[in-house]
Parts: structure tokens; sequence; C-alpha cells
């Protein structure tokens, strides 16, 4: 021990609030050395990557489409976990809502818009809730650890909507394996000329601010805080724990599956295997970064949409590899759970 | 010659003097209990000598060498082996992988070679019923316990530091502690143990050291003392008499009304057994005992937290939802919880820590008025004198702080009862002189307090009755005004009521605490 310490008291609240920046910081060092490796100049692969794609338009309106889905997820995510529930499920309660989405958008052909797509969204946000609900029965009931079950249940789901689109779901025209298309109807319109940009994107953005208006303005807000952040304590005070977390894990569910059912009406019109690219794991950074606050998950989704958009056109011009994109978010989840925990403790100079 | 002597070490932590100059002596072959309440500073002492902690101030020696421990490594290589309440073991290891891990010089080990080193170790100290191959997850507790000290004993310890060895045991398994440490003494090993039961350092201890404070307040040789007396020590008997600030003019219609508690742990130990008292109006009931004998689990069931196996509570003649604490809340049971961080979510703020319990009046239609909230908060640390704004968070407040927010809160509705608990671990003075008044207060409007303290000088200070537990029974109880340290240390140690010598002892010990009062 070279003369210091680890003693464990949190850091003051300044240090606390600068973690993010923090993580992002550390996160482009590690990544510049990648970027050497793969033989470009760091400088010019950043640049490529988060102001090149700000000065184009249709790159600007790629970021707000790839959003979309983050932001749903990022939200539903973070709800759960502001709760103290970790709910790493999300990339099944998404597929969960997109089969629900492919299935009522295919029986909706004789139905208005108006009609066709709220149907879709509460089937979708309805299905992404049930599969939700088995971990957290278990969890409030029996105490099984919710993260083994959300996380399997995600490998449950992903096979289910393989053997639906290799078996009664293929394609009949194309026998391709993806779903026949949703109503014309059902399909989200889009919310300007010329991008694909679509009403998926509003859902995601009422999410957001129903978030931010349950937590710092209503009753169950306040008590879900209370729960995530000292169960027993809550409990004491009289908040019904169980229930609390019980309906966040449900809403988080929902939300989630309200991704899918974007995804589908809104991008894909239809089923396929590789709906998501993985936005429900994405979406645990995205919470984490973000603080599980509505303006933490916001600016959080907009940054690593602009990574996943940027990575493209800097892989174009300088030759690096797009896996890069994936590299400097996982980095940024490690990085930021690391700091997080260092935050906890704090370096004291021992005695000689 | 001692094996072990420490000298003068003090250790503060922030404001809190933790050890205050400590001396301790072990001498070869003896067990030594470290004896006293929670917080006396024991365990901060063991982890010192562990080289977990370093002192403040002064200095250890071992076979009269100076040492100084910068690390457990170190104290383990002179001899120093610790096994604490939570046992440090691998669940999906072998008992043998676990004794070895970390300290087998080679880096590859033949598994068997390995089981049998682990083998003779055990085999040497005499512990028999630890397969080496047994993975320690499938171990009864008592077994992992076993396994911990044999981790110690393989690493050539002299000196055995357990840290309230039996708080995790059946009797049973203590029993059987018992018998290995006095076998292990008889191989020339010394042991010290933490711990807060009487009749534990009664029965096989040789030399007692007891702490309050973080001071060494008496040292005893166990043959030549007895549990009235370590118990007196323990809680302190101040030596001018106690200035009570009670008088006693309770009214006889009863606030609390706790009927025939019952409560078992999951390892089928008897935690409450029948717990039945009242109280009054107007009146303060102190429960006094050594820690462990059921206060808690008592204060536990009182806040709704627990729900017991058996029994009722009433308050004001209703019987409330047990296991609850929304009931309790509703039927203005203040409640000040043992420990004060599971009082406060210590992430909110000051204002909505003050507000969570009486959400009702602070919301419409799920709607949170969060200026109400704030104003509610203004008042509050106005009346109460708290050192905080309403958007601090609590986790920034003193412990003196955090207490009087929860104290607030359990006082600011009227309470009908108050149920605190420890009320004033750890405060300073002023703090607890604050709290004191504050309970009178309670008293005087009417409220019935009840009072769990390991203090018992605040005991007969505030109380107009005390009742004493012991083993999850009451025990004893005593009119306050008549009441001595002696009487309550003896009943606190076990001893049955003496029926001749109080007054109140026309009352059944086993059954009901009957409303009205002796006079």
């Amino acid at each position: 021990m070279l003369g210091f310490r680890l003693e464990r008291s949190p850091a003051p609240l300044w240090v606390r609030s600068l973690i993010p920046l923090i993580a992002v910081a550390i996160t482009f060092l590690i990544v510049s050395v990648l970027i050497l490796i793969a033989g470009a100049h760091p400088g010019e692969a950043f640049y490529e990557l988060l102001i090149n794609p700000l000065t184009r338009p249709t790159a600007r309106a790629e970021i707000l489409v790839k959003a979309t889905p983050l932001l749903l997820t990022g939200v539903a995510v973070a709800f759960a976990f502001a709760g103290g529930y970790y709910n790493i499920g999300a990339e099944g309660q998404l597929y969960a809502g997109a089969v629900a989405a492919a299935w009522a958008g295919t029986q909706l052909h004789e139905q208005p818009a108006l009609v066709a797509i709220p149907v879709m969204l509460v089937c979708g946000f309805a299905a992404g809730m049930l599969w939700a609900l088995p971990p957290a029965i278990l969890r409030i009931r029996l105490g099984v650890d919710e993260v083994v079950t959300t996380l399997l249940l995600n490998s449950v789901m992903l096979f289910f909507v393989s053997a639906l689109l290799n078996g009664p779901w293929r394609d009949p025209i194309s026998n391709w394996p993806q779903s026949p298309t949703i109503a014309a109807s059902a399909q989200f319109p889009q919310l300007f000329a010329r991008t694909r940009i679509h009403l998926g994107f509003l859902v995601a953005v009422l999410a957001l601010l129903a978030f931010w208006w349950i937590f710092t303005r209503t009753r169950f807000g306040l008590e879900l805080r209370a729960a995530g952040l000292g169960r027993e304590a809550a409990r004491f005070m009289g908040v019904r724990v169980g229930r609390v977390v019980l309906i966040a894990a449900l809403i988080s569910g929902g939300i989630a599956g309200l991704a899918g059912v974007s995804e589908v009406a809104g991008t894909h019109y239809h089923l396929i295997d590789a709906l998501s690219p993985g936005y429900g794991y994405t979406a645990i950074i995205i919470a984490t970064l973000g603080a599980t606050t509505a303006p933490g998950v916001l600016m959080a989704t907009l940054f690593l949409a602009l990574v996943d958009i940027g990575i493209l056109s800097a892989s174009r011009q300088l030759n690096i590899p797009v896996y890069l994109g994936d590299i400097i978010q996982a980095c940024l989840l490690l990085v930021a759970l690391a700091t997080l925990l260092l935050n906890r403790y704090s370096l004291r100079r021992s005695q000689p | 010659m001692p094996v072990l002597e420490m000298q003068g070490i003090t250790k503060r932590f922030g404001p809190l003097l933790a050890n205050d100059q400590i001396d301790l002596t072990v001498e070869p072959n003896e067990i030594h209990a470290l004896l006293g309440e929670n917080g006396a500073g024991k365990t901060t002492l063991m982890k010192i000598l562990y080289g977990l902690y370093q002192p403040d101030a002064g200095s250890i020696l071992i076979d009269n060498r100076p040492v100084r421990f910068r690390s457990p490594a170190s104290a383990i290589a002179h001899g120093i082996g610790y096994v604490s309440q939570h046992f440090s073991l691998v669940p999906t290891l072998t008992v043998a992988e676990n004794i070895v891990l970390g300290y087998e010089g080679r880096s590859l080990l033949q598994r068997r070679e390995m089981e049998q080193i682990v083998h003779e170790t055990a085999q040497r100290f005499g512990f028999n019923n630890i397969p080496p191959d047994a993975l320690v997850r499938d171990l009864s507790v008592g077994q992992q316990q076993r396994v911990e000290i044999l981790k110690a004993l393989y690493r050539d310890c002299r000196v055995l530091i357990l840290d309230e060895p039996t708080a995790v045991l059946t009797p049973q398994d203590a029993a059987n502690l018992f018998e290995t440490l006095l076998d292990l003494r008889a191989r020339h090993l010394s042991v010290i143990m933490i711990t807060h039961k009487l009749e534990e350092v009664m029965a096989i201890s040789q030399q007692v050291t007891v702490l309050r404070h973080g001071r060494v307040v008496g040292r005893r040789r166990t043959s030549e003392t007895n549990p009235t007396d370590l118990a007196n020590l323990m809680v302190g008997r101040s030596t001018a008499a106690v200035t009570r600030k009670a008088n006693h003019q309770a009214s006889t219609a009863s606030a609390l009304n706790v009927r025939d508690l019952w409560l078992q742990d999951r390892r089928g130990v008897a935690l409450l057994r029948g717990v039945s008292l009242t109280v009054n109006q107007g009146e303060i009931v102190g429960v006094a005992g050594v820690a462990g004998n059921g206060q808690s689990e008592l204060v536990g069931v009182l806040s709704g937290m627990i729900a017991p196996d058996r029994g009722t509570v009433e308050v004001r003649g209703n019987a409330l939802k047990l296991g609850d604490p929304r009931a309790f809340n509703r039927a203005r049971v203040g409640r000040i919880p043992e420990d004060r961080l599971k009082g406060v979510v210590s992430d909110l703020t000051v204002a909505q820590n003050l507000a969570l319990e009486q959400m009702e009046d602070f919301s419409r239609a799920g709607h949170v008025d969060y200026k109400r909230i704030e104003q509610h908060a203004e008042r509050l640390i106005r009346e109460f004198q708290i050192k905080a704004r309403p958007g601090d968070r609590a986790r920034t407040l003193s412990g003196g702080n955090i207490q009087k927010i929860i104290l607030a809160r359990a006082l600011a509705r009227d309470p009908v009862v108050v149920i605190a608990a420890q009320p004033t671990r750890g405060l300073d003075i002023g703090a607890t002189e604050y709290v004191h008044q504050k309970l009178l207060e309670q008293k005087e409007r009417g409220a019935g307090v009840l009072l769990v303290s390991e203090d018992l000088d605040e005991l007969l200070m505030l109380s107009d009755r005390i009742v004493v537990m012991f083993k999850g029974e009451i025990t004893g109880r005593l009119d306050a005004t008549t009441a001595t340290p002696e009487t309550i240390g003896l009943l606190m140690a076990g001893g049955q009521q003496d029926r001749q010598a109080n007054a109140i002892s026309a009352q059944p010990l086993s059954g009901r605490d009957h409303a009205g009062l002796p006079t």
C-alpha cells in the first residue's frame, strides 16, 4: 500500500454529477487507442463520429430515427431501475410488443389509421407487460433475482419469434422468414417529408414526458423512488413496496413493448428476426448513463444514436470497422459502471 | 508472559471516538471475553488487531515485541485469526479449497493432497465432522463457522478472535462451539470472544474486559465476578443519583395494549415468547434488557415491520393489522426505529422524508403538492430545530439531525402511541437532552410512550414503569420510582424478580400486564 487507502464514503455531489462526463472522457481515451490501431487519426475519427452527422440534414434525421427505439427502451429500463428493479429484459419485451403489432397489424386491414394505430399500440403495450409479468411476480412473491429471469426470458422470446417466422408466419409470397406486411392503415405516418422520422418518435417523446411527469409530480413516482433508494425505509414509512415495484416493472415492460410496435409499424412494416440490434441492452447503458432521470435518458439516447449514425460515416471515410461503434457503447457502459462504483469510495492518505 | 498486549489504542471516526485509550492483555491458554453493548467499540478494537483499521494511537505487542499490522495479511503472519459474524467463505468451493485458498504457496495443488492436508489439520484440532470434500454451501451454519475457525488454525493462528460467534447459531451449535473453544484452549490457543451475552461470558471465559462508549470500564477474572456485576458495568451506573424528570400521573386508560406476542426465526429459535404489556395514556414505559433478548423484535412488531406468529396489538382498544406499517401509521403510532438509517431514505430530501408517511395529506388524485411538502418541512425544521434545508438530501445530515427528522415525523401528527427504540444512541449530550424533552412532552400530552433503550440511566430518568426482557420474555416489571440499577441489572442477567423486594411483585410474571398501576 503506497500510503493510500480506499475508504467507503460518497464523493461530493458536484463530483457525482460529473460522472457521466468523466465516463465519456475515459471512453474516448480508450477508443482513441483502438482507432490508432485501426490506422486512423483519432481527431479525424471523432470529427466524423460526433460532428459530421450533425452538419448534414439527412444524418440528423437518421439520428432521430435511431433514437426512437432507444428512447422507448431507455425510458422503459430507467422506469424499472429507478424502483430498484433491474429489468434486463427490455429486449424480449420489445419483441413481445413487435409480435403483438405484427399480428394486430395484419388483422386491421378494414380499419382506418385512427383505429388501427391505437389498437396496435395498446396490443404492443399489453404484450410487453405480459412478458414482464412472470419475473416481476417471482421477484416480489418469492425473491427470485429478476436480473436472471428477465435476461433469460429474452432468449425465450427470440427463439419464439424465430419459430414463428420460420413456421406459421413465414411470408407466403416471398417465402422469407418474415411476417406478412401489416395493413397500410396500421403503418406509422412520416412526421416530416423526405425523412424516415415516423410517428414512433412522437410516441417516444410522449413516453419520455410521461416518465418525467410521473417521477417529478406524482405520488407513485415519489414512492417508486423511495422504494428504489431504500426499500426498508420506504416500507417503514408506509410505501407498499411490492405493489409499487410490480407496477413499475409492468409499465417498464409495456413501454419496451411500444418500442417493438414502433419498429414494426414505423420502420419495417413486418416482423423480422433482426428487428432489434440489441436496443433492449443498449437501453441499460442509457438508463445507467442517464442516472434514471428523464433529461439524463434523453441526453444519453441522443448521444448513443449519434454514435450509431456517426460510426457509419466514420467507417466509410476512414476505413475503420463499424464494430467500433459497438465498442464505444460497451466501453461507455463499463466505464460508467466502474466510475459509479468507485464513486462510493474515496482515496485517502493512510497513516504512515 | 502475555501472548498479546494492546496498549492505549485510540481510534476516531470523524467526531466519534470509537476506542479511547484501550488496554487489553491476553494470556496464553486464555479465553478472554470482550463484553459491551452495541457500539461500545469491541469490533473496532478487534479490527485494529486484525490490521483492518489503523489505530490513531497506541501499540500492539505480541510476545512482548511491538508489531504493526498494515493489513490482515501481516496480522495473520503474526498468528492472529479472525472469524467475523459474516463468514468469508466461497459457497461453491469445497471445505478444503476454502481453507487453502489464498494461503498455499504453490499455485497448483492436487485436490487429493489438499484434502489430505486439511484433513490432518482438522484431526489435529479435533474437528471430526467436517468432510474436506464437502461443498461449503451444503454445510450448516454451525459447520461453516467451524470451517472458518479451521481456516484460521490452518494459518497457524495463536490468538483466535471470534466476533459474536453465537449470534448466528442455534443453542445446540453454540454448545458445540464452546466445547471446541475449551478444547482449543487446552491446545495452547488464546481466544478473544466478542459478545454481549453474559451467560456465555460466565460459561467459558477466564478473563473479562468490559467496554462502554469506547473505554474500558472494568476488568474481571470470571471466577471473581457475577452476571449482575457485569451487567452493571456494561450499561453503566452513574455515580450521581439519577434525577427523575418524570412525575407519575398517568391515567388508567390504556394507549397501547400488547398481548401474548410470539415470534420464531427461521431456525425455529423463539425470539418473543408471550410478551404482553400495557402502556397507559400519559405514561412512559421503559424496556430494559441486554441487547439480543427480543427488544429489537418487539420494536419490529410494534412498528408494523414484523408480523408475529401469534398475538395482538391494540391502540386505544382497536386491534391493528400486524406486519403492515401503514396500519400503525393510520392508528397514529409514532415510530422511532432502532436503526435510524432504516427510518429515512438517505438519497431523498429532508422534505420528502418528512412527508412520505402521510402522502394522503400531500397528494390529490395521485398528484403530489410539492409546495405543501416544502412548507410542512419548513415548519417542522423550525419546530424541531433541525439543521437542514427542506431540499437537502438526508445523507448529508449528521446523525443527530437525521434523528430529529425521524422524531419530527413521528411526533408531528400528535401520536397516540410513541414507539421509541434507542432514540438517543450515538447522539451527543445536547441532542440527547432534546430527545428526552420531546418524549416527556408527548407524555404530558397524553400519549403512551414505549421507550426501548440500552441506557439504564435514560430508562430510570424518563420511565414511569420499567419492564425487563430476557430471552424473549418479560421477566420483571418494576415501578421506576423504586427500581434501582442493581435490581434491573440482576433481571437483565437472567435473575428472577424478588417478590419481596419490589412493590410491583403483586403482578404475575408470566401473565398480562394489567392496566392498573401499583400505588
